[in-house]
C-alpha cells in the first residue's frame, strides 16, 4: 500500500523543500510558473508510459516531440487542414512502427533509436531555424487561468484521470496491460498481439501529438530541438511513477506524478537553493538519486 | 558452398555486407576517386565507436535493461581529466592514460552501486550519474585548452600504408574481447547472466561480481576513448562524447547482439561501426543538408534492423 504512494510521497518532498526554501512560491501565481512546462512533461511521460506498458521503450520520443512543435508552429497555424493531417499520419507512423515491431520481432530500442534521427531530420527541414508561431487558439488555451487552482494543476489531473480510466478501468485497458504481464496468454485468449501493440504505439504518438502541441502553446515559438530533453526525461517520469519496464506494470496517476516532481525538481527547487549554473545538472541528477533512495528505505521497511 | 551458407547465417556478415554497399554506392559516385582514403578515415572514425561499442556490448548482454547512459559523460570527463593530466608532456602520456582509464573505471564502480544499492533498473541509474558526471566535468573542464602532447596526438592519427595503427591495435583488442567472451569463465557469466539471471545464479555464478565488473568494463573503455579521442581530435571537450550515446547502441544492435541480453558478437560491432561511418562519409559525399541526411540515416538503420530481424525469426 505505502509503495503505491511512494511517487506521491517524491512530489510532497520536492513540494516541502520548496515551501521551505521559498514559501512565497506556494501560492496560485507560484505554482502556474513552476508548472509552467509541467503539461507537456505530464503529456510526453504518458505517451512513454504507453509504450513502457507493453514491455517497449520509445527512444523517439523527444524528438518526436520536436517534430511535432515544428509542425504546430508552422503548417498547423498557416494551413490548418494540411497540419491536422501530418499530424495524424505521424500518429500513423507510430501506429506502423508498433506494426513492424511486432511483425518482425524487432528490439523497439534500437527501431525507435532510429525514428529519432527521422524525426529530428524532418523537424530541420521544417524549421531550419528557431521560428514559427503557435495557432492563436492554442496560445488562447495553454494561457488560460481558471479561478482558485492554477491550469497546469487541472490538466495534470485531468491528464491523469482520464489516462487512468482508460488503462486500469476499461476491459481494453486490461488487455493493453496485459499484452505486456503476459503476452503468451493474452495469445491463448484468443486476443491480437498484433492490434495491442499497434494500439499502445498509436497511443504514444497521440500523446507525443498533444506534448508538442501544449508545448509550443507554452513557448509560443518551435525550435527543431526543442523535445530533445524530453526522452530522457519520460523514462525517468514513469519510473518515478512506480513504473516497471517489463510486465506491464504501469501507473497514469504516478507517471503523471512522477513527470510533475521532475518538472518541480528541474529548475524551481535548485533557483531557490541558490545552486550555480555549473551544477544544476548534477543537482537533477542528486534529487533522481535521492529521490529512488527514498523508494527503497520505504519499501525496505515496508517487507 | 556450404561454407558460404554457415558465413551467410552469421549475423554480423550483413553488418560488413551493408558498409561495402555503401562504400561501392560512394566511390561510384565520385566516379572511383578517393576511395582508398575513404577507407583510412572509416577506420580512423570506426574506432573510437567501436571501443565504446565493446563496452556497451558486455553491459546489453547482461540482459533487459541493462544498458550504459554514462558514456557519453564518462567520455566528455575522461578527455578532459587526461589531457590535464598530460599537460602536453610527453613524457606524461602514459600517467595520463591511467588516469582516464581510472577516472572511467570510478565511474563505472558509482553506476554499479547504485545499480545495486537504490535497486534501480540500470538505465535510470546511469543516467541519474551521467546527470552529475556531465556537471562534474562542465565545473573542471571549464575553458580547458589544454593541447595533447604532440607525441600521442601524433600515436592517434598514426598510419602505415593508409591503415590507422590505433585500428590495427583495435583489431587485437576486439579478438582478445571475442575470447574473453566466449573462452574465459568471465565471458560465459556474463552470457549466462543475459540468458537467466535465476538460473545462473543457481548455478553458482557470482552474479553480483560479474556485473559490477561489467560495469568496471563499459566505464573503463569510456575512459579510454574519451582519452583518445582527446588526442585525435586535439583537445578536451564536454560534448566530445555526445554522439556514443546513440552510436554505442546502435553498434551493438546493428551488429546483431541482441537486446534482450544473453547473445552476444564482437565482430559485428566492427561491422556496424564502419557502416555507421561510411554511411555519413557517402551522405556527405552527396552533399545533401543536415535535415535530409538525418532522416536517411534514421531510415537505413530502421531498414537494416528490419532485414536483420527477419534472419532473426528464420531460426
Amino acid at each position: 500500500m505505502l509503495r503505491s504512494l511512494l511517487p506521491a510521497l517524491s512530489l510532497a518532498l520536492v513540494l516541502i523543500a520548496i515551501a521551505w526554501l521559498n514559501p512565497r512560491a506556494i501560492s496560485y501565481f507560484g505554482f502556474s510558473l513552476m508548472l509552467n512546462l509541467a503539461i507537456p512533461i505530464a503529456l510526453a511521460t504518458i505517451a512513454q508510459m504507453f509504450v513502457i506498458a507493453g514491455n517497449e521503450l520509445d527512444l523517439s520520443i523527444g524528438t518526436f516531440v520536436g517534430f511535432v512543435g515544428c509542425v504546430t508552429a508552422t503548417w498547423l497555424k498557416d494551413a490548418p487542414l494540411l497540419g491536422v493531417v501530418i499530424l495524424l499520419g505521424s500518429i500513423g507512423v507510430y501506429a506502423l512502427l508498433g506494426a513492424l515491431i511486432h511483425l518482425r520481432n524487432l528490439p523497439s530500442i534500437v527501431v525507435t533509436l532510429g525514428m529519432s534521427f527521422v524525426w529530428q531530420g524532418l523537424a530541420i527541414l521544417i524549421l531550419p531555424k528557431p521560428g514559427g508561431k503557435a495557432p492563436d487558439w492554442l496560445l488562447a488555451l495553454m494561457a488560460f487561468k481558471p479561478p482558485f487552482i492554477p491550469f497546469p494543476i487541472i490538466a495534470a489531473l485531468l491528464i491523469a484521470a482520464v489516462v487512468h480510466f482508460g488503462l486500469m478501468r476499461t476491459s481494453y485497458g486490461v488487455i493493453l496491460r496485459g499484452s505486456g504481464g503476459n503476452s503468451a496468454a493474452l495469445k491463448r485468449a484468443g486476443w491480437s498481439l498484433l492490434r495491442t501493440k499497434i494500439a499502445l504505439f498509436a497511443l504514444t504518438g497521440l500523446f507525443g501529438v498533444l506534448s508538442g502541441m501544449a508545448l509550443i502553446g507554452i513557448t509560443t515559438s518551435a525550435d527543431a530541438n526543442i523535445g530533445n530533453g524530453y526522452t530522457l526525461l519520460s523514462i525517468a517520469g514513469v519510473i518515478l511513477g512506480g513504473g516497471e519496464f517489463v510486465g506491464g506494470r504501469v501507473s497514469p496517476i504516478g507517471a503523471v506524478i512522477g513527470a510533475l516532481t521532475l518538472a518541480l525538481a528541474a529548475s524551481p527547487l535548485l533557483t531557490f537553493m541558490h545552486i550555480p549554473p555549473d551544477w544544476q545538472v548534477a543537482a537533477n541528477g542528486a534529487i533522481l538519486i535521492i529521490v529512488l533512495a527514498a523508494r527503497v528505505l520505504i519499501s525496505r521497511r515496508e517487507r | 558452398m556450404a561454407s558460404l551458407r554457415t558465413l551467410l547465417a552469421r549475423p554480423w556478415i550483413w553488418s560488413f555486407f551493408g558498409a561495402l554497399l555503401v562504400w561501392l554506392a560512394t566511390i561510384a559516385f565520385t566516379g572511383g576517386y578517393g576511395g582508398g582514403g575513404m577507407i583510412t578515415a572509416a577506420l580512423s572514425l570506426a574506432v573510437f565507436t567501436v571501443i565504446v561499442g565493446v563496452g556497451q556490448m558486455f553491459v546489453i548482454t547482461l540482459g533487459p535493461g541493462n544498458v550504459d547512459l554514462s558514456l557519453p559523460a564518462n567520455i566528455g570527463l575522461a578527455s578532459a581529466v587526461a589531457m590535464k593530466v598530460m599537460d602536453g608532456n610527453d613524457a606524461m602520456i602514459a600517467v595520463g592514460l591511467l588516469a582516464a582509464l581510472a577516472c572511467g573505471m570510478a565511474i563505472g564502480a558509482v553506476n554499479y552501486l547504485l545499480i545495486w544499492a537504490l535497486r534501480i533498473p540500470p538505465i535510470i541509474a546511469t543516467l541519474s550519474a551521467s546527470f552529475v558526471i556531465q556537471s562534474v566535468d562542465i565545473s573542471y573542464g571549464r575553458g580547458l585548452q589544454i593541447k595533447p602532447p604532440p607525441g600521442f596526438a601524433d600515436f592517434t592519427n598514426w598510419q602505415v600504408f593508409g591503415i590507422p595503427v590505433l585500428a590495427i591495435l583495435t583489431v587485437l583488442f576486439t579478438i582478445g574481447a571475442g575470447i574473453v567472451l566466449q573462452r574465459m569463465i568471465y565471458g560465459r557469466s556474463v552470457l549466462a547472466i543475459g540468458q537467466n539471471i535465476r538460473a545462473a545464479w543457481l548455478a553458482g555464478v557470482s552474479v553480483g561480481r560479474t556485473r559490477f565488473l561489467t560495469y568496471m568494463l563499459s566505464g573503463a573503455l569510456g575512459g579510454l576513448d574519451g582519452a583518445l579521442l582527446a588526442g585525435y581530435f586535439r583537445g578536451a571537450n564536454v560534448d566530445i562524447g555526445n554522439e556514443y550515446l546513440l552510436a554505442s547502441i546502435a553498434v551493438v544492435v546493428i551488429g546483431g547482439t541482441s537486446v534482450a541480453g544473453g547473445k552476444a558478437n564482437v565482430p559485428g560491432v566492427w561491422g556496424a561501426a564502419l557502416f555507421l561511418v561510411l554511411l555519413l562519409t557517402m551522405l556527405n559525399t552527396f552533399g545533401v543538408s543536415v535535415g535530409v541526411r538525418l532522416v536517411l540515416t534514421g531510415l537505413i538503420i530502421v531498414g537494416v534492423i528490419t532485414a536483420a530481424g527477419g534472419q532473426k525469426a528464420l531460426r
